[in-house]
């Protein structure tokens, strides 16, 4: 095999996540639900219900900041703090590292909680992916990166997906849509303001890659992150009381 | 933007067009693909030749998908052959599989094609 070759090889074997057919949870950290993740098969923009969108959130700070592979290393080692208030990233022990499941609890309008998680597909020094499970409110991948150009260092976030089922096509194209925008804007705002530039803009770019509705992808809707969450609320009491009265081992 | 780490060749077999792809790539493939796209022209299938495919990472998957759905909306197949066992490795765990037929050899996805 050639040095070119070889190097390849290596980038391809520490790079990417391992062919995986469904998700396993190692770990559920306290006050994480692992309920939509764990069993669960990735599902890409191929796989979901909505339109597709191709939408990038880039914030520039100057070069002398942080270097692209110093803010992306950041940005793994810190992502859950960049988060929005209300929203939790429980990162993997390892932190990103492809193939490592992440569990998510979020916050939607309403109050009303989600659990849901991602795993990591990719991640090099200078850009990580984490891709969404069946159920997820969106079936896609979001792609992190930072470029150096012109004495500024670009962080990016984009997204690609489509909703993965009739009912969050709708809470998308009722608001949805925008209440991303605002998470993604408020993410790179704190990573700025990490990196001592607070009052960096966030330029905000949506496109509509393809408007067609995947209708044969309705049934999606059985994987339900948001019916499954609120099921899973609903149950809490019952739990509650299946834990005061439930069966002791016996001491060996 | 970042730049361009791949090159894409078209070539005509009858009512297919295969892309000769060599290099790395990236999310900064981006025109150069989309170019050699427009030179597939009225092909009804679109044949991509990974043999000579050096690395990709996720920004080079995130283009195949964008390229899918533009096969899809001119009613073009795509179809691929050469995948490393690496590569063809994650075209199934990001389910580009469901949806872009993969071939061993050039006369296998011609053939699937209709065009051998």
């Amino acid at each position: 095999m050639s040095e070119v070759n070889e190097k390849a090889a290596a980038r391809d074997a520490t790079n990417w996540a391992k062919k995986v057919s469904t998700l396993n949870v190692s770990e559920v950290p306290e006050g994480a639900v692992a309920i939509n993740v764990e069993g669960k098969r990735l599902a890409g923009p191929i796989q979901g219900f909505g339109k597709m969108w191709q939408k990038t959130y880039q914030v520039r700070l100057p070069a002398e900041r942080a270097s692209a592979t110093d803010l992306i290393a950041t940005w793994k080692q810190r992502f859950p703090e960049f988060w929005p208030e209300g929203n939790n990233f429980y990162a993997p022990l390892t932190g990103i590292e492809p193939g490592e499941v992440a569990l998510i609890g979020m916050t939607l309008p309403g109050k009303m909680k989600l659990s849901t998680g991602v795993m990591v597909l990719y991640a090099d020094e200078e850009s990580f992916t984490l891709m969404t499970p069946q159920g997820h409110m969106f079936a896609g991948w979001i792609t992190f990166s930072a470029t150096e150009r012109n004495g500024q260092t670009v962080a990016q976030a984009q997204v690609l997906m489509r909703a993965s089922d009739p009912i969050f096509e709708m809470g998308l194209t009722m608001g949805g849509h925008k209440q991303e925008d605002r998470f993604w804007q408020q993410t790179l705002t704190a990573l700025a303001t990490h990196f001592e530039a607070p009052m960096a803009h966030v330029d905000t770019q949506v496109v509509c890659v393809d408007k067609k509705r995947q209708w044969s992808k309705w049934r999606n809707v059985w994987h339900s992150s948001a019916i499954r969450s609120t099921l899973y609320m609903l149950g809490a009491p019952v739990r509650g009381v299946k834990g005061l009265f439930g069966s002791k081992q016996p001491v060996a | 933007m970042p730049e361009a780490t791949a090159t894409f060749e078209v070539r005509r077999q009858g009512p297919a067009a295969i892309v000769d792809i060599r290099g790395d790539v990236t999310a900064g493939s981006e025109e150069v693909l989309m170019s050699a796209y427009e030179e597939t022209g009225d092909a009804r299938a679109i044949v991509l030749n990974f043999t000579d495919l050096a690395y990709m990472n996720s920004g080079g998957i995130g283009l195949l998908v964008t390229l899918l759905v533009r096969a899809n909306r001119h009613s073009q197949q795509l179809l691929a052959f050469g995948l490393s066992d690496h590569y063809a490795q994650i075209f199934e765990l990001t389910r580009l599989d469901e949806a872009v037929g993969i071939h061993d050899t050039e006369s296998d996805a011609l053939a699937a094609a209709g065009a051998a």
